[in-house]
């Protein structure tokens, strides 16, 4: 290793310089301005409850980016977890409420029924050769929606069993359980994308499919378990929330996927597939996070700040593309 | 040479760089009107680069240009447009799903007088089908879709374009690379018409057969200077390789002789949709065979089948006598086949990936520890000796593939088929692009697998190769092999009319 390391040393000419790192770190740095920003601004910005609070807050759009991640590294993207989500917490409450079974019966439903509609992307995909996973996803997003509008009628559902609600709405200490359950889920997938076969191979496949086919990999293998990966992010994604507001709604949810799109967007990730990182991801979510709670902090209207986000995503990939123009021409 | 009489481009003392990378250290360069003026140097001399600064895509940090003994700013592809120069790239700049006449003129349609008035169709098409009539083209294909025509037939339409464009200088940056034998012929008939016409040609090719049969003048590169400028054709193609390379190569094709073993591959029977006939044939151990055909005969076609990267009707594969049952290319690579393809950088590579990832890809099974997640240090060092092996340049794992030069790239791509231990090599046009001495050493790579017990298949275009490379040569033409020649029977004249359908 010591001698790799040499080797590699010797032959690399090119400088590791501050540029180097401010490309590489450039959604953090970017974090961290924003937050230095904010701390000035306003007092009441950097302080423990207010940080749990953005903790709490980011958990549910952490979840679901770290989901659709996957689907982007291929080159894909699922724009049907939002309606997974819903879904999944309206048939876990009619499970677990109006029937009255065991919580965690309700739970395993929950998670059941988002790798199911995952899954169904993923055959879509692969097994229909839909050309395109918007194509698929997008009529996922729509009969999942339906769905969850159709089982109760359009009611909600209201009064889960505390052990459902346990991850959206418990503490240890001052910290979160959700926010624990998101540090966890990304170090999970951190060593799933960069330490299992399976994980290379979605990298692989964003980078160039017919390399990846002729190298034997089972793309479409690889495929459906992202998109089912994605679909149980999703449904996990609904518990958490579910605990949150101690209810489940049909229209909950909705249009969350593209939140869940402009973080791992902000993170980094190529939209041509490829590249990006579990921890890219986490920054992008906590980006808007942070945006939100700050703006809510200086008194900015909802409209605005969904119009500042707008700018953020804009200016975010603009940086990328910067970047990415002069490691070409370099 | 400086500001020569009668010259229609001289380029004086022309230096670039990027950051602290010398690419051109003060290049001269002339091109008389009607000549076609060969550039040669291997992958990083600076032809590209050059070509660059002419066609407007990069600046020159230093330097002159004069056209038609003006000098001249190129600062755009526009201003290179307007002084009349085109070029026709290695990928083509069309539009598959515009016709071809709609293609022609894409950006400079053909309207009325009006700032609103609409394109005139009418115009367009007839304008085009002149000038596709000029280039021996039924004018007829002025109306299809470009997407329909073959690559030969659609660079001809770029040559059109840039006949419309009123082009003094045409640029063309490997035209003949994927065409196919009468494709080529076509081509050169067309840079004959083109000469005529008092139209200059800057060739760029690394076939030296092709620049000494249609080459006027060749102007060598290497490490970013002009090392001489020649007459083509009371020259030697040797002595061109000398100056390429900066000494002398010992042989082009180091071609080794092994005694011929046992059998280790066999096809059987195998039938692809669109074959005319079942394809059989063995090959025995110490013996590189090779396919020979013209572009379409069926080829690729057959390698993908074997690989099982395509549906075969029907066949039988035996590896080592085994009978194998492949379905997909996870079960060729069990079965110990490789396919090194045609494309590297669509099919090959991961070109945002780091070295060690592309090499390892394919055997990702052997570098896991029992925990069953991936041992990057192994990977590292795993890749790092296949790098090192191989002398892939510059021997840097962690740069991403997109990186390497052409020639190197290659290599990565043969690493990661090495690193599957495999059995039996399909090398599908496998030096294609890659300049002379990285050729060899895909060659000595050749001689070295075939030591070891292995099987080499060399799907290739380039005939000298065959005959320089190979041991035995099938011929396929339209989906059927047409031929079987042990080399010494084999004659380019041969390969030729077996390729072209005569019979045997």
């Amino acid at each position: 290793m010591r001698e790799l390391a040499v080797n590699s040393s010797e032959t690399n000419v090119e400088k590791k310089s501050v540029k180097h790192y401010l490309s590489k770190f450039g959604a953090l740095i970017g974090l961290i301005i924003l937050c230095t920003v904010l701390t000035i601004l306003s007092d009441k910005f950097l302080t423990i409850n207010n940080i749990m609070n953005i903790a709490r807050q980011s958990s549910i759009n952490a979840l679901l980016a770290l989901g659709m991640l996957l689907p982007i590294l291929t080159a894909g993207i699922d724009l049907s977890v939002g309606s997974i989500l819903a879904i999944s917490i309206m048939l876990m409450g009619i499970v677990s409420v109006n029937m009255g079974m065991h919580p965690i019966l309700g739970i395993l439903v929950c998670l059941l029924v988002g790798c199911f509609f995952g899954w169904l992307n993923g055959i879509l995909l692969t097994k229909l050769k839909l050309p395109h996973p918007f194509i698929s996803t997008l009529g996922t997003m729509n009969i999942a929606r339906g769905l969850a509008l159709i089982v109760t009628a359009a009611a909600p559902i209201a009064g889960f069993p505390y052990l459902i609600q346990f991850l959206g709405r418990e503490f240890v200490g001052p910290i979160p359980v959700s926010f624990l359950l998101v540090i966890v889920m990304y170090i999970i997938f951190h060593i799933f994308l960069t330490r299992t076969k399976t994980g290379r191979y979605i990298y692989a496949i964003g980078g160039n499919k017919e390399a990846a086919h002729l190298s034997g990999i089972n793309v479409d293998r690889v495929l459906v378990i992202v998109y089912t990966i994605s679909g149980f992010m999703a449904s996990l994604a609904g518990l958490v929330m579910v605990g949150r507001v101690n209810s489940a709604f049909p229209l909950a949810g909705l249009s969350y996927e593209l939140d869940a799109i402009a973080a791992v967007i902000i993170g980094g990730a190529s939209f041509f597939g490829g590249v990006g990182t579990v921890w890219g991801t986490l920054i992008g979510a906590l980006i808007i996070a942070v945006l939100r709670n700050g703006l809510n902090l200086l008194n900015v209207s909802a409209d605005f700040q969904m119009a500042v986000i707008g700018f953020v995503i804009i200016a975010a990939v603009y940086v990328d593309v910067i970047r990415q123009r002069k490691s070409k021409k370099d | 040479m400086a500001s020569a009489e009668g010259s229609l481009l001289v380029m004086k003392g022309i230096k670039k760089s990027f950051s602290n990378n010398h690419v051109l250290k003060g290049i001269d360069f002339e091109v008389k009107p009607g000549e076609v003026h060969v550039l040669l140097g291997e992958n990083g001399a600076g032809k590209s680069t050059l070509i660059k600064i002419l066609t407007g895509a990069y600046q020159k940090d230093e330097g002159e240009i004069y056209w038609e003994g003006q000098p001249v700013q190129i600062s755009s592809p526009l201003d290179a447009m307007q002084l009349g120069i085109a070029t026709i790239y290695q990928e083509l700049n069309v539009i598959p799903e515009l016709k071809v006449y709609e293609n022609i003129f894409l950006g400079r349609e053909i309207k009325g007088n009006g700032k609103f008035s609409f394109i005139n169709h009418k115009q367009m098409k007839e304008s085009a089908k002149q000038f596709l009539q000029m280039l021996g083209q039924d004018p007829a294909i002025a109306e299809q879709p470009l997407g329909y025509l073959g690559i030969g037939q659609q660079q001809l339409v770029e040559i059109a374009k840039a006949l419309t464009l009123d082009a003094k200088l045409i640029i063309m940056d490997e035209p003949t690379a994927s065409l196919s034998q009468s494709e080529v012929e076509q081509l050169y008939k067309t840079v004959e018409q083109l000469k005529e016409k008092g139209i200059a040609i800057i060739f760029i090719s690394h076939r030296l057969e092709e620049i000494k049969r249609i080459g006027d003048r060749i102007t060598i590169l290497r490490d970013g200077f002009k090392i001489d400028t020649l007459p083509v054709k009371t020259t030697s193609t040797d002595h061109w390789i000398e100056l390429m390379v900066g000494r002398t190569l010992e042989e082009k094709y180091p071609k080794q002789t092994f005694t011929l073993g046992e059998e280790g591959f066999r096809v059987e029977d195998l039938k692809v949709s669109g074959f005319k006939e079942p394809v059989s044939f063995s090959i025995r151990r110490g013996e590189i065979v090779g396919i020979s055909g013209l572009v379409g005969a069926g080829r690729t076609e057959l390698a993908r089948a074997i690989f099982g990267a395509d549906k075969k009707e029907k066949g039988k594969i035996y590896v080592d006598g085994k009978l194998v049952d492949i379905k997909s290319p996870r079960d060729a690579i069990s079965a110990g086949i490789a396919f090194i393809t045609e494309d590297r950088k669509s099919e090959g590579l991961l070109l945002d990936q780091p070295l060690y990832m592309n090499i390892v890809l394919a055997n990702m099974d052997n570098f896991r520890k029992k925990s069953k997640l991936i041992d990057l240090k192994k990977i590292k060092q795993g890749a790092m000796d296949y790098v090192k092996e191989l002398k892939i340049r510059p021997g840097n794992i962690e740069l991403n593939a997109r990186k390497l030069s052409g020639g190197n790239q290659q290599k990565v791509v043969i690493a990661k088929w090495l690193c599957t231990k495999a059995k039996v090599f399909i090398f599908d046009e496998p030096t294609r692009g890659i300049d002379v001495g990285a050729k060899v050493e895909v060659y000595r790579l050749m001689n070295q697998l075939v030591e070891n017990g292995a099987i080499v298949l060399m799907i290739s275009s380039d005939l000298p190769e065959i005959l320089g490379m190979c041991d035995r040569v099938l011929v396929m033409s339209e989906g059927k092999i047409t031929a079987d020649f042990p080399i010494n029977e084999a004659s380019q004249e041969k390969i030729m009319k077996a390729a072209t359908g005569g019979s045997n």
